[in-house]
């Protein structure tokens, strides 16, 4: 049982329209940690629940919804502990708010994890109103009183919620509540299709594009082509000439001048986004290429292959290594490449912004609502309080909207306009100003000795850093996580990272600081294993036999138990060992991340010319107690096809200063005929429920190189993994 | 220039530029805003639309081209979310983010209308146009069995 003895955390009332209102605020960490305690004092989050007087319950959902599933699995915590019907739910959006705090963000994979307790507090503290108020009502004891499924009942009496709303509202809040034990759980733990889907099969389910305030105009914004660039001169005749264009706006940069989020523009405002376009097409801009026009690709792998050659900062030593290397009985020594990676969500960046004399209403897609809200404020000079901010549903986030980018340069065109507008970006504009996965080399290196056991690891990463510019950190910080496995478990042991020079804008895709890193990892692991004859999965699990907690910090502890329960089970569902026709073969991989295990086995199958099917999938999450199942596989598919999209086909390129890519004709995205049959296993697991979004997308990568190797012999130590490249390895095996 | 449009068994009159892509004119000027924009290209499929019959996508189809022709987007196919592709996708609970449901949904639809039993290649073949960036393909090709099964069933 979990108390809840924190009554300056809770509030209870009316709710508007009648009803009972609940509204709970935990500090930060709640889940656990010296790291949260700290933050007690500032960090907050609430959440909103209020049951009105005919039964229905509406759930504000504090998290923006991206694809993840939040607005179901956090509106299933409040309704476990409420005994509420499923069927009387409503979910809604929280706009901004200062109440919210720093956990209403889509990020980290963090939102059923921080919000496993304080949800489930609301709906218990719901709950012991309404039955205080039954009992109150009936002249009975609380502890006679029973709930189930929306109703309160005791001694062959029954009422609905509903009735009694408004006599709870009227009560103190309790002092305490307690929880359901685990094993009372009607909701929690069962399969819960998404509240959503029913909308979103009709269209009718509202995204960022689909924003429509009375009088809105539209905004195109023709943005410099090199990164930095700035406009020279503009000519707007023709532009200005196209129906419905009403005004063509110069565009500063948004943020840091000497590295803007978004380079200079030319906005073309316009009645119609059709207009808006046909009118940013008709501008003739001469544009000065800035300082970073000789930026490039080419450039940068030339840079990171040198400077993998050499030894870099140290990140984290364990042991000598250099002795272990200078009596090394053997050594193993490869080379990794994974590319700059842009997020390309289904839907591109857009806002609506109106700003009025006393103050500005925002409708963002975005995965930060909290610091964009005050990041407006702030330019607008106001205080929060005059800025409402809409979160409207997310079409794919992958953190690219972690960003507030595209809302500050929407702001900056909405002062220059008296009128509501939304701006609209093309694909075009969404690949070619982004944040990118950042571009990496790993050089790795291992001492074995005689027993086939390893007695040192070196892993050098050279690229561009996220925290390039972060003076007080080390470039390393945003690249590796502190203790990621196979860290701690060789005798000897050291990471380093040396930064590129580049200033192009890198930002935190899926799983950042473990997706490059694993590629390197577990491609590594199998060609260690290889070269000493072991079976990948059998020496995998040699390296993680004996139990272990690696701390990466107080939140994420790496029990090697558990990466082996999702290796295992992994393994076992793709009948591992079993022999397969010539030219497949089968690879796996692991990961922990966010709190979370996962691993895949990919079963391939590679055609003479090179190219690579994936046939099946075979997947494996612990994630703590799956609050919803059905949410946590749909995430493990996710992950899996954004994780192939990605090994297959992804890469953005760089040259004098101007991304290549512009749309999805050179920017692939997996396509269904690509995609293979997912087998998701989820440990079972009575432990507090972590992430799900993020942990299986890294495994995956690496899965696919060595499952080609075992249908091959040939290793492909480079992403994206193309037919040609597969056809070059194997005849270089 | 004036164009006489027959969107989901109304008719609209609406004035746009001759070149304007359906699309915008769907979600401009008609308020369908079920029918996405995904890239502008006719790479992505999240813009499909039935027209004529035919399933196309409606970033690269003028209001001049659909003058007349019937179309039906996401929001008519049923009136209740009762078609069978509907129901089959609510079943499988397929969608994520849900951004480009709408264009799978009418290119499933289009499938089923002519091929009433779709095997795994035909599948693939009419819904390899519509990307799905959260990885939504296995529960989609589910989901397409499961409405062949109950456009069977009536």
């Amino acid at each position: 049982m979990s108390p809840l003895t924190r009554r300056d955390f809770v509030r209870t009332g009316l709710a508007m329209g009648g009803g009972l209102f609940v509204w709970v605020a935990l500090p930060v960490g709640s889940h656990g940690g010296a790291r949260g305690a700290a933050q007690q004092a500032t960090g907050r989050f609430g959440v909103y629940l209020a049951i009105g007087d005919d039964g229905a319950i509406t759930i504000t959902i504090p998290v923006p919804e991206i694809g993840q599933g939040v607005r179901t699995s956090l509106a299933m915590l409040v309704v476990e502990e409420l005994d509420a019907r499923w069927e009387d739910v409503r979910v809604e959006q929280a706009d901004a708010a200062a109440e919210l705090g720093p956990r209403a963000r889509a990020a980290g994979s963090q939102s059923v994890r921080a919000y496993w307790l304080p949800l489930r507090q609301a709906g218990a503290t719901a709950r012991a109103l309404i039955v205080q108020a039954a009992a109150n009502r009936w002249g009975v004891a609380v502890d006679d009183c029973r709930t189930e499924a929306g109703r309160v009942v005791a001694a062959g009496r029954s009422i609905g919620f509903g009735p009694l709303a408004a006599a709870a509202a009227a009560l103190p809040a309790p002092a305490s509540v307690r929880l359901k034990e685990p094993a009372a759980f009607r909701l929690i733990g069962t399969d819960v299709r998404n509240i959503d889907t029913p909308d979103i099969v009709r269209g009718r389910t509202l995204f960022g594009l689909d924003v429509r305030v009375p009088g809105m105009l539209r905004a195109v914004v023709d943005r410099a082509p090199t990164y930095g660039g700035t406009v020279r001169t503009v000519d707007d005749a023709a532009a200005m000439a196209v129906p419905g264009v009403r005004a063509v706006l110069r565009l500063p940069a948004i943020g840091e001048p000497a590295r803007p989020s978004v380079s200079q523009g030319v906005a073309v405002v316009a009645e119609s986004t059709w207009a808006a376009i046909t009118g940013r097409r008709a501008l003739v801009i001469e544009w000065n290429d800035g300082p970073h026009a000789a930026e490039s690709t080419d450039r940068l792998h030339e840079e990171c292959r040198t400077l993998v050659d050499s030894p870099a900062p140290t990140f984290r030593e364990d042991g000598d290594v250099d002795a272990a290397f200078t009596s090394a009985e053997t050594t193993v020594d490869a080379l990794y490449h994974t590319p700059f990676l842009t997020h390309a969500p289904m839907e591109p960046m857009n806002c609506v912004v109106h700003v009025r004399d006393d103050g500005c209403e925002i409708w963002a897609p975005t995965q930060v609502p909290q610091p964009v809200w005050s990041a407006v404020a702030q330019q607008l000079d106001l205080p929060r309080d005059a800025v409402t901010l809409h979160v409207t549903r997310v079409g794919g986030g992958f953190g690219r909207r972690l960003s507030a980018d595209f809302v500050l340069e929407a702001l900056a065109i909405a002062r220059q306009v008296r009128a509501p507008v939304q701006v609209v970006w093309t694909r075009e504009d969404d690949m070619r100003n982004s944040f990118m996965r950042p571009f990496a080399w790993h050089r790795m290196r291992a001492a074995v000795d005689d027993d086939g056991r390893v007695t040192a690891w070196l892993h050098r990463q050279a690229g561009t850093s996220r925290y390039a510019f972060r003076p007080d950190e080390h470039p390393g910080d945003s690249e590796f996580r502190p203790a990621a496995w196979p860290t701690q478990l060789f005798p000897a042991y050291r990471l380093e990272y040396a930064l590129a020079s580049s200033v192009l804008p890198r930002g935190p895709l899926r799983a950042p600081g473990i997706n490059s890193y694993t590629f390197a990892v577990e491609c590594f692991i199998d060609e260690v294993a290889a070269s000493v004859g072991r079976d990948p999965l059998a020496f995998r699990l040699d390296l993680l036999r004996e139990d272990r907690h690696l701390v990466e910090n107080e939140d994420d502890v790496i029990e090697t138990a558990r990466l082996r329960g999702v290796l295992e089970l992994a393994a076992e569902a793709a009948q591992w060992g079993q022999p397969l026709p010539p030219g497949r073969g089968r690879g796996i991989a692991a990961a922990f991340a966010f709190g979370s295990c996962a691993a895949h086995v990919l079963e391939v199958d590679v055609r003479a010319d090179g190219a690579v099917r994936v046939v099946r999938a075979f997947s494996a999450i612990d994630c703590g107690r799956a609050v919803n199942p059905n949410g946590v596989r749909a995430q493990v598919e996710g992950g899996l096809i954004d994780g192939l999209s990605a090994a297959l086909h992804g890469e953005v390129t760089v040259e004098r200063g101007r991304i290549q890519q512009s749309n999805f004709h050179d920017y692939p995205l997996l396509r269904m005929s690509e995609a293979p049959s997912i087998d998701v296993r989820i440990v079972p697991s009575d432990r507090p429920p972590t992430g799900a979004g993020e942990p299986p997308y890294p495994p995956v990568a690496p899965a696919l190189a060595n499952a080609i190797f075992a249908a091959t012999g040939a290793r492909v130590r480079t992403l994206p993994i193309r037919p040609e490249a597969v056809l070059a390895a194997i005849r270089n095996r | 220039m004036r164009y006489e449009l027959d969107v989901n068994g109304e008719r609209h009159s609406v004035e746009a530029a001759a070149d304007t892509p359906l699309l915008w004119v769907l979600r401009d000027d008609l308020g369908h805003t079920g029918t996405k924009y995904g890239c502008g290209r006719g790479l992505c499929g999240a813009c499909s639309v039935s027209l004529g019959g035919r399933v196309v996508r409606s970033c690269q189809v003028t209001v001049a081209m659909a003058d007349g022709a019937p179309i039906t987007t996401i929001e008519g196919l049923s009136p209740d979310g009762s078609h069978p592709v509907q129901r089959a996708w609510v079943e499988a609970d397929v969608p994520q983010c849900g951004y480009c449901q709408a264009g799978q949904i009418m290119s499933a639809a289009a499938l089923l209308e002519r091929t009433p039993q779709p095997d795994e290649a035909e599948i693939d073949a009419a819904l390899s146009g519509n990307l799905c960036r959260c990885g939504t393909y296995a529960r989609i090709r589910a989901a397409v069995h499961r409405a062949a099964e109950l456009a069977a069933e009536g």
